[in-house]
């Protein structure tokens, strides 16, 4: 059950924002849908609220075809970017706005709007208007209309896109846990891969109008389908044909036959971590992930010699291996020219 | 400094002028052409034109700009182009336009004819006039602001489960109301002040079709300068009391 959608086309004039995208949403996870903007993320949370209408496919929510039904009769809490508050209306009025529409008793409204200004940690703000209250605020009053009116799925566009970074944080661990409170079918987009990472079990990485690949985050970070996954999910360098996470990147001071020779042209020190910049003979740029202890072991200082071994490298087509990472070219030599994931050393 | 001269000179002093001639010879000259049969009777007209045309431009200038903001078509620049006509136009062309198609030769006449209606001369046709040359203000009020309040609120309310008519009536109306609010008094003050196309229609008939502006007018052709001065201020009153009762509104909606 949750949220399939089949096959959606849909395209404003000449550029087509989703091509044949499927996905499905299981019932009760909290799935993100991560990808550049562009991407046609946006446009496919907006099918499946009917705030767009596709040219084709179907959206299902809980098995039920709603592809030809009203936004109004979707039963689905949608949270926007901008938080879209009724201006004129307290932080009551708007979390009540669907139960009114519903018209549900003013006693039982005031006691469900007070519960989840609660849960929403608003309770004593019931009385002021959006613009006396933070962006962080706002959002989460968003959060509570929309969940007011008890929606089978809750959507979010970029929900904290608008926010600034601590903020940010604090809401995505409070999403989290109010998911795991609420259980509600929930799909949020970003294009932020920490965030999605960090907030959902599943993700579905859009790229283009198309879902490159879906999954849990540890499977899309370990097995990319495609380069494109591979460089969004994560930090990436490329060697040829091959990519490498930078904490893929070991360094070392004695050359070997596995090794490639750089130059460290810089040593960023980010507190634990440390990013060390190199230039290959050739003029490609790379960096390493060290740890602060690493760096100090290695004695590494900028405008000398080191050596990179990649410990992983990852090719997603099929032409041989390039002759640089001649450590990787054993092992490389059976892979079947998809997305062959090799070892190089170890 | 310059900016207050200017009002000064060219606001200000006429119509402090018109206050000192009305009250020159005391209160009574202009009180007795206020308080006359035709006086009155233009008053009365007056209001009944306003009552009937500020609605109806209301509530046809919000659903305009509604159509013209929120949905897109080939045609809205037709509209757009069409709403401003009356600003263009002068309003005497615009009398004889409407006797060109209601008067005695006129397209509708046979049909008028036969329905019994009489629309010139009569209080119909001054309303059309004075309906024709208010017709901008609220579409040209509302559609900035809707333009500005975006759709995001109404997507919100749909999602909440509101129809289209409830997503007007309880988020797009409270959205753009002072827009609104300000087309009604520009409309009110340009129905109430209506000269050149109500004279045309009305036959300017004392104490039948004439409204206040044209009781002026007659006043003042009639050498009766205090009629005319008392009725202009009367006029005027009546304008700055439709300014007044929006600023009051708004404050209250501020507090």
């Amino acid at each position: 059950m949750g949220i399939s959608v089949e096959g959606a086309n849909k395209s404003f004039g000449d550029f087509q924002a989703l091509k044949d995208v499927s996905i499905e949403v299981p019932e009760g996870s909290l799935t993100a849908l991560l990808g550049p903007s562009g991407s046609g993320k946006s446009t496919l949370l907006r099918a499946i609220a009917g705030l767009e209408t596709l040219d084709s496919g179907r959206v299902l929510i809980e098995g039920e075809d709603v592809s030809k039904k009203p936004t109004q009769k979707r039963e689905v809490g949608f949270v926007f970017q901008h938080y879209a508050a009724f201006k004129h209306m307290t932080v009551f009025e708007n979390v009540g706005f669907g139960l009114k529409i519903r018209k549900w008793d003013k006693r039982k409204i005031a006691q469900r709007v007070h519960e989840l200004l609660d849960l929403v940690q608003l309770e004593g703000l019931a009385d002021r208007y959006p613009s006396q209250l933070s962006g962080g605020q706002r959002q989460r009053m968003a959060l509570a209309r929309a969940l007011a009116v008890e929606p089978q799925v809750l959507l979010l566009d970029e929900p904290f896109g608008a926010l600034d970074a601590k903020v940010r944080k604090d809401l995505r661990t409070w999403l989290r846990r109010l998911h795991d409170e609420m259980h509600v079918t929930t799909i949020f987009v970003t294009h932020d891969q920490e965030e999605a990472m960090d907030v959902a079990g599943q993700l579905v990485v859009m790229n283009d109008g198309r879902v490159e690949q879906s999954g849990t985050a540890d499977e899309l970070y370990e097995h990319p389908a495609n380069e494109f996954v591979m460089s969004f999910v994560g930090e990436v360098n490329r060697l040829g044909d091959h990519f490498v996470r930078p904490h893929d990147m070991e360094v070392v001071l004695d050359p070997d036959e596995r090794t490639e020779e750089g130059l460290v042209q810089r040593i960023v020190t980010l507190g634990f971590e440390v990013r060390v910049e190199f230039v290959l003979a050739d003029g490609t740029e790379v960096w390493a992930q060290l740890t602060r202890s690493e760096l100090q072991r290695l004695e590494l200082r900028e405008g000398q010699i080191a050596y990179l071994r990649p410990v992983q490298a990852k090719s997603f087509n099929g032409s041989p291996p390039s002759s640089r990472l001649r450590g990787a070219s054993t092992p490389l030599e059976d892979h079947d020219g998809g997305d062959a994931e090799v070892s190089a050393a170890v | 400094m310059l900016g207050l001269g200017y009002v000064l000179l060219l606001l200000l002093l006429p119509l402090g002028f018109i206050f000192y001639k009305t009250f020159e010879h005391g209160l009574a000259p202009p009180l007795d052409a206020i308080t006359s049969p035709d006086g009155l009777h233009a008053l009365k007209l007056t209001l009944i034109t306003v009552a009937i045309a500020v609605p109806l431009n209301t509530v046809f200038g919000v659903a305009c700009a509604i159509l013209l903001v929120r949905h897109k078509w080939r045609g809205n620049f037709l509209i757009d182009a069409a709403i401003n006509l009356p600003f263009a136009i002068s309003p005497v062309v615009i009398g004889l336009s409407l006797f060109l198609l209601y008067g005695t030769t006129g397209w509708f006449e046979p049909a008028l004819a036969e329905a019994g209606l009489k629309i010139l001369f009569s209080v119909p046709g001054m309303v059309l006039a004075c309906m024709f040359v208010s017709l901008p203000f609220v579409v040209r009020e509302t559609v900035p602001v809707l333009q500005e309040i975006g759709t995001e609120q109404e997507q919100a309310a749909s999602t909440l489960g509101a129809n289209a008519w409830q997503t007007f009536w309880r988020v797009t109306l409270p959205a753009i109301r002072w827009g609104v609010a300000y087309g009604v008094v520009l409309t009110t003050a340009r129905v109430l002040g209506e000269f050149g196309a109500v004279s045309v229609v009305s036959g300017s008939i004392s104490g039948q079709t004439q409204t206040l502006p044209l009781f002026v007018a007659k006043q003042y052709d009639n050498f009766n300068l205090p009629g005319a001065f008392g009725a202009s201020i009367l006029l005027a009153l009546l304008a700055l009391a439709t300014l007044l009762a929006m600023n009051l509104l708004k404050r209250k909606e501020a507090a």
